[in-house]
């Protein structure tokens, strides 16, 4: 992957920096959707970077860091049930339920393993026939191609022991909520292009019209990132409020249609609380009816756990771009990423453990 | 029995158990979980706040890689280690090259010509003879090439459920020669920081082959015995302040606890890392630092600024280090700290692993 390298060229990071700061006249607020992005950003030094006139501010797109703790919870409760095998991606098993994480549960001898596709975790059904195997179906438009397709090939195959917790959320109405509320500060959106690689840019050019904002869609190595603000700041300056691909080599405006036909024929569009932000409507998917025999939650009636945040995190101001993360006052003291109050200091993605990872020595400084 | 053995087994009398209260409480995991193997923080958490209060006064370690013992007018280094790795065998060696090569290395980052090994096994019920023969004769070989001695052993059987296949644990001793000072705390300002080749390779060989992750990739583990290369770079008469060889946590985990020990600060220019496009490729992939995973054949070097050319020639003159380069500057600023400056020109923190990023890597 030589061709990544070029994505991170300083020399022409350089230049994109220098057409940045020149074209800058004013302050500007931008919001970066995806955790990825937000990471990469911070990893880099890009926001050390940019012209103080231009705010990064960091979005709510990290799957673990926006998943309900009551879903985390009713994650522990099947973990815990002797007859399942509860299969993740890695980043789920530290963040905290209300009183304990995955990893406590496997420490008690839960059976939870860290898989890299949900097809892994259907394999495991088909390979352990005695057990229940439950897939944690987390995360945006990114993940949920390979989690229907699970499912899918689950019914086809009559894995009957196959089950999936669904949490999945979507990038759109989460972007409109931020500019429904009267706290909003965001001037323009960089929308995740990995997201945009599965949906097409269909959806943005109503929000770009509906709240005057430039929303460019933005990949996620150093120089796109770069990139994507630049064009932003372009819009900005001048005015104008445009849906652009800034990341074509990964996105064409139709999506991709092969996974957009899968996600419609598992999932139906419902209502989601999200972390920290609370509920949005029409913001998520669970499975439709004709799969519903799939779903993990009323497999093992767990549906009716429910439970409270943290009063000390303050993770929804931050996934809402009002703080930033050092601004918390538990920040660095009572939550860290080894004792994390909420997901946003657990998943390398989230905006307070890339600024508790990458940021301390500013922190520092600045105390 | 020399006055330094006496005295060290002296308070054994003292010991008390059972009025022995934990003084800072594991934080929220009241039973072990797999981070505590990894380390990292948790690892670091478990020997302070449980092993080093409930030892009492019969703990004697300076938690460096390996113990100095004074006997006579002799300086031995004293190490152990476990070896659980997962799978047993994976591109490029075995647990049985690892559990030979991580003792000998571990004597070898005080200075130490590493003489005689023990050997414990615990098997589990059910292995296969032919697998444990094979990675009996990889520990044979290793030894041989390392001129190291296997003078005492031992062999245990747990049943199905209680094991997974073959652990090892080695333990090692090693004369220091005259004149050898070579310990984390000596870490000083200015210091050149240096290493010895490729960082992260040894981590991907083993997740390329590990269950549910099997990913195509030419990287081979590179476990080696680093003895011989720190002899050569004794014999250049530089004065050697901090050797370490980064395994569990990597890169990061070493250069924050020497930054800690010595109370210095640690700049890395990430340009000048060693990191090869394979192991980048994987950590891209599995959203890890490469500076986080595992090696098994190679050192981090502390040497004053003066003698940094002449180490650094002799380090890529010996097989083992031909991929040597200068990767940072030992600063007083942000003491305890590592920070790395970025390509682009930016800064950031190179923290401390936490928990494990991949159980049993060796």
């Amino acid at each position: 992957m030589k061709y990544l390298d070029e994505f991170s060229d300083p020399d022409l990071a350089q230049r994109l920096l220098d057409q940045i700061h020149a074209a800058t006249s004013r302050r500007w607020a931008m919001m970066e959707v995806c955790g990825g992005q937000t990471h990469s950003i911070i990893r880099h030094g890009i926001d050390q970077l940019l012209p103080d006139a231009v705010e990064m501010i960091h979005g709510p797109g990290c799957p673990v860091c926006v998943t309900p703790l009551e879903i985390i919870d009713r994650a522990l409760a099947i973990a815990a049930r002797p007859e399942v095998i509860f299969c993740s991606f890695g980043d789920m098993l530290r963040v905290p339920g209300s009183s304990q994480d995955l990893f406590a549960v496997k420490s008690a001898g839960g059976d939870v393993r860290v898989v890299y596709s949900p097809l892994d975790a259907l394999k495991l059904a088909r390979q352990n026939p005695d057990r229940e195997v439950v897939f944690f179906g987390i995360g945006f438009e990114t993940t949920a191609p390979a989690n229907a397709m699970a499912v899918h090939q689950a019914k086809q195959l009559g894995v009957s022991n196959f089950s999936l917790l669904v949490s999945h959320v979507l990038v759109p109405p989460a972007m409109a909520a931020i500019m429904e509320s009267p706290t909003c500060r965001v001037q323009a959106f960089l929308a995740a292009g990995h997201v945009c690689s599965v949906m097409g840019t269909a959806e943005y050019p109503p929000l770009a019209a509906k709240y005057r904002v430039p929303i460019v869609v933005t990949g996620f190595e150093p120089l796109d990132i770069l990139e994507g603000i630049r064009r932003t700041v372009i819009q900005l300056e001048a005015g104008r409020h445009e849906m652009e691909n800034a990341y074509p080599r990964a996105v064409r405006a139709e999506g991709n249609p092969a996974a957009m036909e899968m996600l419609r024929d598992v999932f139906e569009v419902t209502d989601r609380t999200w972390r920290g932000i609370g509920m949005i409507p029409q913001s998520g998917w669970r499975l439709a009816p004709k799969y519903r025999a799939f779903d993990a939650e009323q497999r093992f009636d767990v549906a009716g756990i429910r439970t409270a945040e943290s009063a000390l995190c303050r993770s929804g101001e931050v996934l809402q771009g009002l703080i930033k993360p050092h601004e918390c006052a538990a920040f660095g003291k009572q939550c860290t990423p080894r004792n994390p109050l909420g997901a946003t200091m657990v998943s390398s993605e989230g905006a307070c453990a890339a600024y508790h990872t990458y940021r301390r020595l500013e922190l520092v400084d600045a105390t | 029995m020399t006055d330094a053995l006496t005295d060290a087994l002296q308070p054994y009398g003292d010991l008390d158990f059972e009025s022995w209260v934990c003084p800072a409480p594991l934080r929220e995991t009241p039973s072990v979980v797999m981070g505590h193997g990894g380390g990292g923080v948790m690892s670091g958490e478990l020997v302070e706040h449980l092993f080093l209060p409930a030892f009492g006064a019969a703990a004697a370690a300076e938690l460096g890689d390996s113990a100095v013992l004074r006997l006579g007018g002799l300086r031995l280094a004293f190490s152990t280690d476990s070896f659980v790795v997962k799978p047993m065998v994976f591109p490029g060696g075995s647990i049985g090259d690892l559990a030979v090569n991580g003792t000998v290395n571990d004597l070898a980052m005080s200075g130490a010509v590493p003489m005689f090994l023990s050997t414990a096994f615990i098997l589990q019920e059910g292995t296969d003879l032919g697998e444990l023969a094979r990675i009996a004769q990889d520990m044979g070989a290793a030894a041989a090439a390392a001129g190291v001695q296997l003078v005492t052993g031992d062999t245990k059987v747990v049943d199905t459920a209680s094991g997974d296949g073959v652990y090892i644990n080695t333990s090692g001793i090693g004369l220091i020669p005259d004149g050898v000072d070579i310990n984390p705390r000596r870490a000083r300002p200015g210091d050149a920081v240096l290493i010895s080749g490729d960082i992260g390779v040894h981590g991907v060989a083993v997740m390329s082959c590990r269950e549910g992750l099997e990913f195509g990739t030419a990287v081979a583990s590179d476990t080696a015995a680093l003895h011989g290369l720190v002899a050569d770079m004794i014999a250049t008469g530089a004065d050697l302040h901090v050797l370490r060889d980064p395994t569990r946590g990597g890169v990061a985990a070493s250069l924050n606890e020497i930054a800690r020990a010595a109370g210095v600060g640690i700049d890395l220019v990430e340009r000048q890392l060693p990191i090869p496009a394979s192991v980048q490729d994987a950590c891209s992939l599995l959203g890890l630092d490469p500076l986080q995973v595992a090696n098994e054949g190679k050192l981090i070097a502390f040497v004053p600024p003066e003698s940094a050319d002449q180490v650094l020639a002799t380090l890529q003159a010996h097989p083992l280090g031909q991929g040597a380069r200068r990767i940072g500057t030992c600063v007083e600023e942000h003491p305890g700290m590592v920070v790395a400056r970025t390509a682009l020109g930016g800064t950031r923190v190179v923290g401390m692993p936490i928990g494990e990023q991949l159980p049993r890597i060796c």
